[in-house]
């Protein structure tokens, strides 16, 4: 190969650089947040449990709230009863927002940290507004 | 066991189905095991309303109430105001009924006027996504999930009834209620009968709103309903009637 002295250290300098974003990374990974869920209205719960247990809430309630969207726009049911019988009205404004009060430090802070946008809220009133 | 090729392959492709089969099961089923239900039942019913112009005065009652409660947005510029209830004069109701020789009060008088929930809504035929659509009880419901923003449904309706929002409506809602959505830049929005009432039994907020009692509400399909009753004793009339969509409004003139 001619140049060799030239090419070789330039390919070195463009790997390095392409992959940059990628290794600069390692070992740098943000914390998870921590869930904010220090609000009068859960502290005034006697049990303090979401509509159903912690861990189906965290991996389903997007789903949760999709299939309320439309079992109540377009189906025109209002009512939720959760697997323990318990009964709750279905909204996203007036049911989860009325004790998940702080969005920021609930909602929004996993979603920042995972980057998602759900455009829950351009229509929804949420939190402090 | 032996097996040919051929067989082996047809095999494989059946496994393969039934992988898919599988997986397909999973997507459409709910996340959850629970039940749904309604306070009121929408079955066998057919809302309707009978505004009795002849008590309606000056006042902005019910306009006021609904715009209030629902987050309707109030834009000065004529060509992009948003309204669910709002008052009109006579021509401007009955475009096809007027003549030159009403009386001055006929001529004066403003009709509230709002969505028909028409029982052949042309609004509905023509959205391209189902996101306006006719319930069982007669409501003609606008989802804002699945709205484009086309205003197919506005060219549709001939009662104007729709509203497109230009822009973001928050900047224009004075006192917002924490309690009901807004819309968003890009939606169209109208009057949903208080859908959110009829399920927990309650009356519209235009009904209720009313100091004089000029609007009543009921189901049409009930012969004892306070609807069916006026509609048997008065002189009725209907917008439009000519364009067969069936308005579930009537007026008293």
């Amino acid at each position: 190969m001619y140049d060799k002295k030239i090419i070789i250290p330039i390919l070195a300098v463009i790997v390095v650089v392409l992959t940059y974003p990628i290794w600069s990374l390692f070992g740098k990974g943000a914390a998870a947040p921590e869930l904010d869920l220090n609000t009068p209205e859960i502290q005034a719960l006697a049990e303090k449990e979401c509509i159903e247990d912690t861990e189906f809430m965290r991996s389903n309630h997007m789903e949760l709230l999709n299939e309320w969207r439309i079992k109540s726009v377009r189906e025109g049911t209002n009512v939720y009863v959760a697997s323990d019988g318990q009964e709750y009205e279905m909204s996203l404004q007036n049911t989860c927002l009325s004790c998940h009060s702080n969005k920021e430090n609930f909602c929004d802070s996993c979603h920042s940290y995972a980057e998602v946008n759900p455009d829950c809220w351009d229509c929804h009133v949420g939190g402090e507004l | 066991m032996k097996m040919d090729r051929r067989n082996f392959i047809r095999m494989c492709g059946l496994g393969l189905l039934g992988l898919g089969a599988t997986k397909a099961d999973k997507i459409f089923a709910d996340v959850t095991k629970s039940k749904y239900l309604r306070t009121a039942s929408l079955q066998g019913k057919r809302w309707a309303m009978v505004i009795d112009s002849r008590k309606c005065n000056d006042c902005d009652d019910c306009v006021a109430a609904c715009h209030k409660v629902h987050n309707v947005p109030d834009i000065n510029k004529k060509e992009q105001e948003v309204k669910w209830i709002w008052k009109e004069g006579f021509h401007g109701t009955f475009p096809d009924l007027g003549h030159q020789y009403m009386t001055e009060k006929l001529e004066k008088r403003l009709f509230p006027i709002l969505c028909n929930h028409c029982d052949n809504p042309a609004c509905v035929r023509v959205c391209p996504t189902k996101a306006t659509f006719k319930r069982e009880d007669g409501v003609i419901m606008m989802d804002y999930h699945r709205c484009i923003g086309c205003r197919y449904c506005m060219a549709g309706c001939p009662y104007g009834a729709r509203s497109f929002n230009f822009q973001d409506p928050r900047p224009y809602i004075k006192n917002m209620n924490n309690e009901y959505p807004t819309r968003t830049k890009g939606v169209v929005e109208k009057c949903n009968f208080c859908a959110e009432l009829l399920v927990k039994g309650e009356l519209p907020l235009c009904v209720q709103a009313c100091k004089k009692g000029a609007i009543t509400f009921g189901d049409l399909n009930d012969p004892a309903s306070p609807v069916r009753k006026i509609l048997e004793n008065e002189a009725t009339i209907q917008r439009k009637p000519s364009l067969g969509t069936y308005p579930s409004v009537y007026y008293i003139v």
